[in-house]
């Protein structure tokens, strides 16, 4: 099969997104060069929000790969996966081919059978697409976790062999291999035989310092000292006990609405207008308003406005 | 399949350690990790992808295909700390990881060598630049030229070989990709490191490898912010001195007049004295920076951060040296681009640069003569450099006249502490007439210097006032 241009180095790699606009740390340069080396699906775990799907994306901008997604959710079947028959459209040329006489003649079954169990009555879906395709593309198995175990053995079986086999066509091997990256939200563990086949990154929420990195390359024109500010209070409320906690998509959009609303500075009531934002449940918002909207400046009041008392 | 083009010879890199990376799976395992025969063929695989000498790759290529999830990542970190790089280079050790080397360097043309490691580079091929570092490491040693110190023969083998990124300055030679001259110096320390263990058959004195490998920047552009911010965090703390000292009781001065002001209030009674609010003293500082190629990936570094000094402090005087010192305080003075600067300190500095080596017991008494009377109790000399006399005379009595003449001297040295006193550094020599000596080749080495100068202990500061 054709191989895709290696990466030389971590670093080439890591320039790579970057220039792709995703600015990742060591542990996805580093894993993101060894899948391609290797050959080997990465899986990706981690909270909502930091950057799992993007890094994806950013591999398939980065290497000029084709980005074929499969969105995985609850109930998801290998129809929906993998290929399935055009039904309505086989029906459609047996009405025809028999074209409406009461007595077909001898043999003409066996070529309508060939001919409608072909390629031209196939529903290609992401698996397929993605073994079959003619150039290195990357394959993104989208929220694993969402999936049941057996959808999760047929993937295993699909990954370790790059083939796929449909009985009335044979076997469909694959003549690139894809650069496979699997996530998952962590909400249920995932089999050790998949854990296996894969190279494992844990992506986390990111330092103060590459968040407002990231947060910057977002949203450029934000003053850094109020994006650094704002990431800062992010970080803050992630030490709350939350039932879900701020992430980076969260971070660039409260940076965006900053931007868009024209603050200058981050204080008590810029934040209590704009935090349903970062923290959308209604008891996390009531502890953040709590906790952290109190340690917030007030804005500086007007001139004889002093004596006012706080409610 | 893809079977990722590996250079040729590259095979044998981690059997070598194989061992020890068993033994270090059996410790994950009795610690709850599953790691199974698939891990471990990946494992070795992946190791084969990266650089074993860059700690940071090396414990996230074993991750990525050991640990698998968030827990078992926890246990790894723990382990991997514990037990990992000693226990690799004891391992090739027993097994007395011996290599074939190529011979043949008594008869070896130096240019042809040259134009040899010139094409490897440029052809970037990887399987040819590790024989040619091993043949430029065997022909340097025969010369006499190995100091004993890895980081430093990798400069000066390099300097021999010429090998700037840029094109020669006679614009004969194709310029070079600097990340391939990277890659090739990857392959000098590795040989390097692989020679003296053999030779001593013992191991370098404990360490974490990654400082084997330094990790200098390379990019001044990349770190000057960081440099800055370190160096304003510095002018910072130094500014604030005073006023965290009116807290004290020490060393106040009584203001008589606002005393006698206030007293007013209290008819007449000087009930309150008022003291003199204390100035923070002018710091006045002179760098001296070491710019020969034994430092030269540091002095990139150290003229970061003399560019930093002089955005911060007004009154501060800079040196180079290499053979001899020369002043530049007014280069920094005139000129804000970093390139130009490093640009003109090496046309202009004036610092004899013939052997390429620094000789220390020359600078200092050049500066002893010229410079040393301007020095005060208040002020602060810094050296940056790496204590290398290259054997020549350290000449540390008159430097001991300089450290006392200034109220405080610091020595900045770009090598892990390790490294100092082995080879021709003469650290020891110097050291004692120090009120502090650090290493520093990192902005985080920066900042903990400034932490302990300028933060951590102020009663320093005033000394000799
Ligand atoms: N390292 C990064 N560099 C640039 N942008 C990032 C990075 N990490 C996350 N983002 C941004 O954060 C947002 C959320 O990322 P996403 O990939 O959707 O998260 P996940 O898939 O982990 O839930 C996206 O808008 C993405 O562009
Ligand atoms: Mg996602």
């Amino acid at each position: 099969m054709p191989d895709a241009e290696q990466p030389r180095s971590v670093a080439e790699v890591r320039e790579g997104l970057g220039e792709a606009g995703y600015l990742a740390d060591e542990s996805s340069a580093l894993v993101s060069f060894l899948a391609q080396r290797l050959g080997k699906p990465v899986l990706v775990e981690g909270p909502a929000g930091v950057g799992k799907t993007e890094l994806a994306k950013a591999l398939s901008r980065h290497t000029g790969r084709p980005l074929i997604r499969l969105q995985c959710y609850e109930g998801l079947d290998e129809a929906k996966a993998l290929y399935e028959w055009n039904y309505r459209k086989q029906l459609l040329r047996i009405q025809a081919e028999a074209g409406g006489e009461a007595e077909p003649p001898e043999g003409s079954w066996e070529a309508t059978r060939g001919d409608i169990f072909s390629e031209e009555f196939l529903f290609t879906r992401p698996l397929l697409e993605a073994i079959s395709a003619e150039m290195p593309v990357v394959l993104l198995i989208d929220e694993i976790d969402k999936t049941d175990q057996e959808f999760e053995a047929m993937l295993l079986e699909v990954l370790s062999d790059f083939q796929i086999s449909i009985p009335e066509l044979g076997v469909i091997e694959a003549r690139t291999r894809p650069l496979v990256l699997l996530t998952s939200n962590n909400s249920r563990e995932l089999t050790e035989a998949l854990k296996r086949r894969c190279l494992y990154l844990w992506l986390d929420y990111p330092s103060v310092e590459r968040e407002l990195e990231i947060v910057r390359l977002h949203t450029p024109e934000l003053d850094e000292g109020l994006a650094r500010r704002m990431v800062e209070v992010v970080h803050m409320v992630r030490q709350l006990d939350l039932k879900k906690p701020p992430s980076i998509a969260e971070s660039i959009d409260w940076a965006r609405t900053l931007l868009l609303v024209g603050a200058e500075d981050l204080d008590r009531e810029t934040f209590e207008q704009s935090m349903s934002i970062i923290v959308k449940h209604r008891s996390d918002i009531d502890l953040v308003a709590e906790r952290v909207a109190v340690k917030l400046g007030d804005a500086t009041p007007p001139a004889g406005a002093a004596g006012q008392t706080q409610a | 399949m893809i079977s990722p083009e590996r250079p040729p010879g590259e095979e044998d890199r981690v059997p070598g350690t194989a061992g020890s990376l068993l033994a270090f799976f059996e410790d994950l395992r009795s610690e709850g990790v599953a790691v199974g025969t698939s891990e471990i063929l990946d494992a070795f695989a992946a190791l084969e992808q990266v650089s074993w000498t860059d700690q940071r790759d090396f414990r996230e290529a074993l991750a990525s295909t050991i640990a698998k999830s968030q827990e078992d990542r926890r246990v790894f970190e723990l382990l991997f700390d514990r037990h990992f790089f000693r226990a690799a280079e004891a391992e090739a050790l027993q097994h007395e990881v011996q290599e074939e080397r190529y011979d043949g360097s008594d008869r070896l043309d130096l240019d042809e060598l040259r134009e040899a490691i010139r094409q490897a580079i440029s052809a970037g091929s990887d399987g040819e630049m590790r024989d040619l570092a091993r043949l430029a490491i065997s022909a340097f040693g025969r010369r006499g030229e190995r100091s004993g110190v890895i980081g430093v023969d990798v400069q000066r083998i390099r300097r021999a070989l010429e090998l700037q990124a840029r094109g020669g300055s006679d614009g004969e030679q194709a310029a070079l990709d600097p990340q391939e001259v990277r890659r090739f110096e990857q392959h000098l320390r590795r040989e390097l490191e692989r020679a003296t263990i053999e030779r001593t058959g013992k191991l370098p004195p404990s360490r974490p490898l990654a400082e084997l490998d330094r990790t200098l920047p390379t990019s001044p552009t990349q770190d000057l912010a960081a440099v800055h911010r370190a160096v304003a965090q510095m002018k910072r703390r130094i500014a604030t001195l005073g006023h965290e000292q009116r807290g004290r009781r020490r060393g106040r001065v009584v203001d008589v007049r606002r005393t006698m002001r206030a007293s007013l209030e209290t008819g007449g009674v000087p009930l309150r004295l008022r003291y003199r609010p204390k100035r923070p003293r002018r710091p006045e500082i002179y760098v001296l920076c070491d710019v020969s190629t034994s430092v030269s990936s540091a002095s990139v570094f150290f003229l970061s951060v003399l560019h930093a000094l002089h955005d911060s402090f007004r009154k501060l005087r800079s040196f180079v040296f290499i053979e001899r010192i020369s002043e530049v305080s007014d280069i920094f003075e005139h000129e804000r681009d970093f390139r130009k600067i490093s640009e003109r300190v090496s046309s202009e500095g004036g610092v004899a640069d013939v052997s390429g080596y620094t000789d220390y017991g020359r600078v200092w008494l050049e500066f002893g003569e010229e410079i040393a009377e301007d020095l005060g109790p208040r002020s602060s000399v810094i050296v940056l450099g790496d204590a290398r006399t290259n054997g020549r005379e350290p000449h540390a009595e008159i430097f001991g006249t300089i450290a006392s003449r200034a109220g405080r001297t610091f020595w900045l040295n770009p090598e892990p502490r390790l490294y100092w006193n082995y080879g021709d550094s003469v650290m020891a020599a110097y050291e004692p007439f120090c009120d502090g000596a650090f290493e520093c080749w990192t902005t985080k080495h920066l900042e903990q210097f400034v932490n302990v100068v300028a933060g951590g202990r102020p009663a320093d500061l005033t000394r000799g006032s």
